[in-house]
């Protein structure tokens, strides 16, 4: 077990490391950093004193350590927007992106699973084919287009919920939260519940899949012959026997969540990092951007580190592989 | 019709025991006979190929040519669906901003959308197919190599990789293209290679290396075609996956520039019109591109219980 986590810790390091250069290399060689540093109508006696002093002069292996061992500092360069460090800026940013992730997530857990373990124990009636096809919308609709109707609808037409900002907020462990105050919470809804679209329909499926595939199974033949209540086969014996899957699948989709909040934070102008990122790639905020890149490529590994552990520790099947 | 023809091997034999009474049922006919099976998929089908149609014939439609910009009268502005314009012509789906009728936006906007859907879906097909073959066929340090590239690109979510390629790159359609071609080759890649592990198993490779064919063709004239099923699946639902994804990248204002509005940039030039109820800019090529998606999955879901043997 020590030996196998030593490894994935190791392989998730040298993935990373490999996005350093990616981020690297496509900044600097595809991009032309030179372009975007200086003035247009700088001559060229200025523009050898700036590329001189930014180090792109030098060789470009020199100029990636350079690069690596300011990153390993938290130092990205000063946001050119901001004139702050980038990595503070989007540190700033960072609590009303995760808050929004977790609201979608916690939308998608109390919404899917119910309508999953309904669909999955009675496939054939027409309220669960009509769920099922409901999932498929879901998966269908494009994200940005389902969170313009959202707006035109419970904001334009009915007015109930606003649709843009994060409304107000309170201080909790010295961070501002939306889902504190009454306001903060209207304004969470909606880009949540759009966020969140895809997600509910994936657990949805998920967890009627699982259900299928639980149910003929002989322990719960045996649970209704020992004469267990319908209710405490399904919420005892079903359910926790499909909360491996499920719990895996909503671990690792609260990556691409952070991932596809850029969407709905620029729909719903929320004040996080997705819409901050889409901000400086249009103004072409260098730092700000390899900042943003480094940063998620990090918070993705490890959080498929930590899946990819707890899934080891919840089934014994898969550890004993492992050591087997 | 003829890469249908060419997994004759595995299939033939089921068809003729279905079939034995009557005249021989070839292939394509039995795909295309379950496929009419379900009227939802038919029904999927034909709009696909309406939408097709309208986006190849739009310069022969469409009421105006929306970036001509003679036609346009800014005086016609943000009119509602309906409404009629300074010289007579009626709006049916109404005007955008700079007074372009938004049927004729919608329809050009259609072909860039299934344009760059198609052209990447196909060359990331390619790519990642032979790739995925490869890896199969070969195996050892080649394929583990690839396949550590696509377990790793895979671990993120696609519009990640596709942001991070067009931060380097610049927006443009040549750009989106390219950035889906990446996103996607993956896919085909991991669907190749486990479809191939199997096939490389069966009798017809070993025969086939008896008689000492050159690998390269057994891997393409052999191989490849038995593949193709499945690949075929993918392919289709990539396609969706790629016209919602450029959608959203234009949306964001990080893909096609404004000259080559996709109907993803007209649903983000109706955007700021949208709270002060002026919900049309938005609204219809937003129907057009979800018409689309849903049909192409429709298509999709059919051909995975057609053509996977499984299921049969």
């Amino acid at each position: 077990m020590t030996g196998w986590l030593f490894r994935r810790v190791l392989q998730s390091l040298f993935v990373v490391l490999a996005m350093t250069v990616i981020v690297f290399v496509g900044v600097n060689v595809i991009g032309n950093p030179v372009d975007i540093l200086i003035a247009p109508d700088a001559d060229q006696i200025e523009r050898e004193r700036v590329i001189a002093a930014l180090g792109l002069d030098k060789p470009l292996w020199e100029q990636y350590f350079a690069f690596l061992s300011a990153a390993l500092h938290g130092d990205f360069g000063n946001s050119f927007v901001f004139s702050e460090p980038a990595l503070q800026v989007i540190l700033q940013r960072m609590p009303a992106t995760l808050e929004l992730a977790m609201a979608a997530l916690l939308l998608a857990v109390v919404i899917g699973i119910p309508l999953g373990l309904y669909a999955g124990l009675r496939p054939n009636a027409w309220s669960a084919k009509a769920i099922m096809a409901g999932s498929i919308l879901g998966f269908s609709l494009p994200t940005f287009w389902v969170g313009l109707l959202f707006i035109m609808i419970f904001s334009v037409q009915l007015g109930w919920l606003p649709s843009s900002g994060r409304g107000a907020t309170r201080e909790l462990f010295g961070l501002q939260w939306s889902f504190l105050t009454a306001d903060g919470l209207a304004h969470l809804v909606l880009p949540a519940l759009n966020l969140a679209l895809f997600k509910i329909s994936l657990v949805m499926r998920l967890v009627r899949a699982s259900v299928r595939e639980v149910l003929p199974q002989e322990y719960i033949k045996f649970a209704r012959a020992k004469g267990l209540t319908e209710t405490r086969v399904i919420l005892v014996h079903v359910l926790k026997n499909i909360m491996i899957p499920v719990v895996t699948v909503i671990g690792l989709e609260f990556g691409s969540t952070i991932a596809f909040s850029v969407v709905t934070e620029s729909i719903f102008a929320w004040p996080g990092m997705g819409k901050l990122i889409i901000d400086s790639i249009n103004v072409l905020d260098r730092p700000m951007i390899v900042a943003y890149l480094i940063l998620i490529v990090f918070l993705f590994v490890t959080i498929n580190l930590i899946v990819d552990f707890l899934y080891t520790v919840l089934d014994p099947r898969v550890r004993l592989d492992q050591e087997g | 019709m003829s890469t249908v023809g060419a997994a004759a091997p595995e299939i033939a034999p089921v068809a003729v025991t279905a079939a034995a009474q009557q005249a021989i049922e070839t292939p394509f006919r039995r795909v295309a006979r379950e496929f009419a099976s379900s009227k939802v998929a038919l029904l999927g089908l034909a709009v696909l190929v309406t939408i097709v149609l309208l986006a190849l014939l739009a310069p022969l439609i469409a009421p105006q040519n929306p970036y001509d910009l003679m036609q346009l009268d800014i005086m016609d502005g943000r009119l509602p669906p309906g409404s009629e314009s300074m010289s007579g012509m009626t709006f049916w789906l109404g005007t955008d901003d700079q007074g372009r009728d938004m049927l004729s936006g919608i329809l050009y906007g259609l072909r860039i959308s299934l344009g760059v859907g198609v052209v990447s879906a196909l060359v990331a097909a390619l790519l990642g197919a032979s790739l995925g073959l490869v890896a199969a066929y070969v195996g050892g340090r080649v394929e583990s190599v690839i396949m550590r590239i696509v377990d790793l690109q895979l671990s993120f979510p696609s519009i990640l990789v596709a942001l991070m390629i067009l931060a380097f790159l610049g927006k443009g359609v040549i750009n989106v293209v390219l950035a889906l071609i990446i996103v996607e080759w993956a896919v085909y890649a991991r669907t190749a290679r486990g479809t191939a592990l199997v096939e490389r198993r069966k009798e017809y490779i070993e025969a086939a290396e008896c008689l000492a064919i050159p690998r390269r063709r057994i891997l393409f004239r052999h191989l490849l075609p038995n593949c193709l099923p499945p690949l075929i699946v993918i392919a289709t639902v990539q396609v969706a996956r790629a016209i919602a994804l450029e959608a959203t990248l234009s949306f964001l204002g990080l893909g096609v520039p404004v000259t080559e509005p996709s109907l993803g940039l007209l649903i983000a030039n109706g955007y700021q019109y949208m709270l002060s109820g002026k919900f049309w800019i938005s609204f219809y090529p937003g129907i057009a591109l979800l018409v689309t998606i849903v049909a192409i999955n429709l298509v999709g879901d059919q051909l995975r219980d057609v053509l996977n043997p499984r299921s049969r």
